[in-house]
């Protein structure tokens, strides 16, 4: 039974030492399934960096931001990779506590909603969390959770504890509203249809009409705009604001090949591997472009960007989380 | 029957079965104890403490038993008449129905969970009916939502285990009970009963273990936190909390409610005493009054159209964009096709072997026992504990599509299993002593008596298991997929990009070449088995 596992195993081990005979060095690049896959900026970045690097960039995929942390830190030490692409502000905290990462170099001028102090991780995108609707049929848009909470307007939500986007919502209504925050999570109880395990399925149900909202980032509408050609859906402003999301790299201090690691963490922020992300990763890059940004990325402006200093978030996420499920369990 | 059964396996036979059983306590139980190791080692290094198990938990808890003992009496309360009307029905398009049983079973959550709510959401066709006929709308999201999610998945499981059971039943009975004059009821009483004591707990339990031990379904139907089971619990322990201690005794825990469902379960099985039979076709003379051929033909109806409704709206979205899916589609089917064929021999092979030592062993228990394991492991413990004990040794993205297959096969045993095994009993009470006196032994009597016997059941565990490792979404992310994926992961990938349309499609070409592979296995299997 465990035989042709056995003969899979010893033929990718003689594999692996076939590549190594080759003369090139291979580059590991830890990331999100998402990044890695065609529809993601991974193959067009990592055909960009081979034809400077004279190296071979293979991309190591772990479920999503999260998923990728608990592998890191399951492998420890002993971790393959030299470089992690995917985490986020709500996750570089516990990365930085597990020693693995080495420190950035120089960054050039970035065009983030923050000032960038983290001197460990190099941000790759950034983008804002919204309520996104179908203009046709959200006619009051509400400015606030108060508004959306008083509203009959059905949302649908990410679980915090299986979705990025699910932990970014969690976060954002504690920054907006600190103590007061399971107040709003009660009182936004009877607006939410259902909490989804991830991102995709909450927005195919409210794609479907399960939901007049869904919890996405301000750059969802660009996406029907570019690629659909469809300008029907938007995404809200809130007056407290909206919330966050910077993803980030690290290099792994550990890392075999660390010159071509520092190598890539700098194409990072260059404008080869920048162009790609707006159209693929539909977030926005972190360094001003040549070109002007696609249809749609110019719409939203928050009035004011929310984001809780990395280091503050293992701090307050497990009392958000307690608060969040008691509400809602009701 | 001991003595005649240890001539079917032989010592050889018996040994194999043992070496599987043994594998089997060894990656179920090793992996949970890969993760308790590795936690232990991690705690001394942080020095973390804390109580274990808090309310939440045993919310949680409590949530789990009611969602999977509601759903495991619903399905399988619903399945016998469903089973029974099958049984003793024949009728144009039989065949392609029960086929069609193993479709939902095999699909991924998220494509199911989206074809109920085309059927049942908000914006579905009951609501649509609702509202023309001035009704209140109806709300899927909460415990009921949680329900029939799970009876759609396991409602045709069940079925076909329990039809599994009508089928092993000899024509011959039924031709006795003709010529006694036996009512419906008689016949129900005499013939059915024992049959159904000896069938129905142990697929009531693999439905039990099914609930158990997952979440999107409970989560996303059941509206919110208050829908949390432990397997999800152990999820944010992964990845939320990263406390793989509390993930371990979690997966603990849930080993222990699946002991004592075991237990329960085994308690209230009774072996029925077996009989001889002829192979003949199976006739029945107490079926044939009007009444109760109208409500097996409604029976059939009702069940037909829960079950093929959602299907029919994954394949109305997914048609559109079939035929112009990208190459890397195909090529990741291509590699999911390869994958469950790969798990099918290996769920195949396991299923045989540990069937042959159940019916020849004197402690057959200490064997069934073994071959549910894998209902009762969570798939997260499993596939983080295969991932550490392979890492040190092997890049475990190398191994991902062996693994793939393998943890499938795993899963899909039991399954084969409660299909082998009555049907093993009932090979050896009708043909057993005939074979005996003409010494027919080991191999022998496997390829001459057994295997041409036991195609049905065969192919239903084949099927099964190609099935469900060509929807398997859970241990292949845990252990980094090859760049170009496999078909489910594309369908994910394809989502994840907001590109629903193309997923739709990717989603059609899953349910079609999953059930395509189900069925060729499982018709293989029942060729001339029901003329």
């Amino acid at each position: 039974m465990k035989l042709p596992i056995l003969a899979a195993g010893l033929l990718a081990m003689m594999l692996g030492t076939a590549a190594q005979a080759d003369e090139k060095p291979t580059l590991t690049v830890y990331t999100y399934d998402s990044f890695a896959s065609k529809w993601g900026p991974g193959p067009a970045v990592k055909t960009a960096f081979e034809k400077t690097c004279g190296c071979t960039l293979n991309f190591v995929t772990a479920g999503d931001g999260a998923a990728l942390l608990s592998r890191l830190k399951l492998e420890g030490k002993r971790t393959r990779a030299d470089v992690v692409i995917g985490l986020d502000t709500a996750l570089t905290a516990d990365a930085e506590k597990t020693g693995l990462f080495a420190k950035h170099g120089d960054l050039p001028a970035l065009d983030l909603p923050v000032k960038w102090t983290d001197p460990t991780f190099v941000p790759f995108d950034w983008g804002w969390f919204a309520f996104v609707y179908d203009k046709a049929k959200v006619k009051e848009v509400p400015k606030s959770f108060e508004d959306l909470a008083k509203s009959k307007l059905k949302i649908v939500i990410e679980d915090p504890r299986s979705s990025t986007p699910g932990l970014g919502l969690l976060l954002w209504v504690q920054k907006a509203y600190g103590d007061k925050a399971p107040e709003i999570w009660k009182e936004l109880a009877d607006n939410i249809v259902t909490v989804t395990p991830g991102w995709s399925e909450a927005y195919n149900m409210f794609l479907k009409g399960e939901a007049d909202m869904v919890l996405s980032y301000t750059t969802s509408p660009a996406y029907h705009m570019v690629e659909e050609k469809d300008d029907g859906k938007a995404a809200a402003d809130f007056t407290e604001g909206n919330y966050a999301e910077v993803e980030v790299a690290g290099r792994i201090a550990g890392s075999k090949h660390p010159k071509l690691a520092d190598e890539f963490m700098h194409f990072i922020t260059t404008e080869a591997f920048q162009k790609e992300i707006p159209t693929t990763n539909w977030m926005y890059p972190v360094i001003k472009l040549s070109k002007p940004l696609p249809k749609g990325f110019d719409m939203y402006k928050p009035e004011k960007t929310l984001l809780y200093p990395a280091a503050e978030v293992p701090k307050v996420k497990d009392k958000a989380l307690a608060a969040w499920r008691d509400a809602l369990s009701k | 029957m001991a003595r005649r059964a240890e001539q079917v396996g032989g010592p050889p036979g018996r040994v194999l079965g043992g070496a599987v059983a043994l594998g089997l306590a060894a990656l179920i139980l090793g992996t949970l104890g890969a993760v308790a190791w590795r936690a232990a080692w991690g705690a001394q290094a942080d020095g973390a403490g804390g109580p274990l198990l808090g309310p939440a938990d045993w919310a949680a808890l409590r949530f789990t038993l009611v969602q999977a003992g509601a759903s495991a009496l619903i399905s399988v309360a619903l399945a016998v008449p469903v089973a029974r009307a099958l049984a003793r029905r024949r009728f144009p398009g039989r065949r392609a129905l029960i086929a069609l049983m193993g479709a939902p079973f095999i699909l991924p959550v998220i494509v199911a969970v989206l074809g109920l709510l085309s059927v049942f959401g908000r914006g579905g066709i009951v609501n649509a009916a609702l509202a023309a006929l001035g009704l209140p709308a109806f709300s899927i999201y909460g415990l009921q939502g949680v329900l029939i999610g799970n009876v759609f998945f396991n409602l045709p499981l069940a079925t076909r285990l329990i039809l599994q059971g009508w089928q092993a039943i000899p024509a011959e009975r039924f031709r006795l009970a003709a010529a006694l004059d036996f009512s419906s009821a008689e016949v129900a009483k005499q013939i059915e009963w024992p049959m159904l004591r000896e069938v129905a707990p142990g697929a009531a339990l693999a439905i039990f273990l099914i609930c158990l031990t997952s979440f999107p379904i409970a989560l996303t139907l059941g509206g919110g936190p208050r829908s949390t089971t432990l397997e999800l619990a152990i999820y944010q322990a992964f990845r939320f909390d990263f406390d793989l201690g509390r993930a371990a005794v979690l997966a603990a825990l849930q080993f222990a409610v699946s002991g004592v469902a075991a237990l329960i379960a085994l308690r209230l099985a009774l072996p029925q005493a077996s009989a001889a039979g002829l192979d003949r076709a199976v006739e029945r003379w107490d079926a044939r009054s009007p009444l109760l051929r109208t409500l097996d033909t409604a029976t059939i109806a009702l069940a037909a159209l829960f079950l093929i409704l959602p299907l029919a709206v994954i394949l109305a979205q997914g048609l559109p964009t079939l035929t112009h899916l990208p190459g890397i589609v195909w090529t990741s089917a291509l590699t999911s096709l390869c994958v469950a064929l790969g798990s099918a021999v290996i769920a195949a092979g396991a299923a045989l072997a540990l069937a042959l030592a159940i019916t020849g062993s004197r402690r057959p228990r200490l064997f069934e026992g073994a071959g549910m394991l894998p209902l009762a492991a969570s798939p997260l413990v499993l596939g983080t504990g295969l991932f550490l004990i392979v890492n040190p040794w092997i890049d475990p993205a190398a191994l991902a599509l062996p693994v793939t297959a393998l943890v499938n096969a795993l899963l899909a045993l039991p399954f084969g299993l409660r299909a082998l095994v009555p049907a093993l009993r009932e090979i050896e009470a009708a043909h057993g002593r005939l074979a005996d006196a003409l010494s027919l032994t080991g191999f022998a009597r496997l390829r001459l008596l057994i295997l041409p016997r036991l195609r049905g059941p065969m192919g239903f565990t084949l099927g099964l298991s190609a099935a469900l490792s060509m929807g398997d979404l859970g241990v292949i992310t845990l252990f980094a997929a090859p760049g170009e994926g496999t078909l489910p992961l594309q369908l994910y990938r394809l989502m994840g990009a907001y590109r629903m349309n193309e997923a739709a499609g990717a989603a059609l070409l899953l349910l079609v070449l999953s059930f395509g592979l189900f069925w060729l296995f499982d018709r293989g299997g029942r060729a001339d088995a029901d003329a």
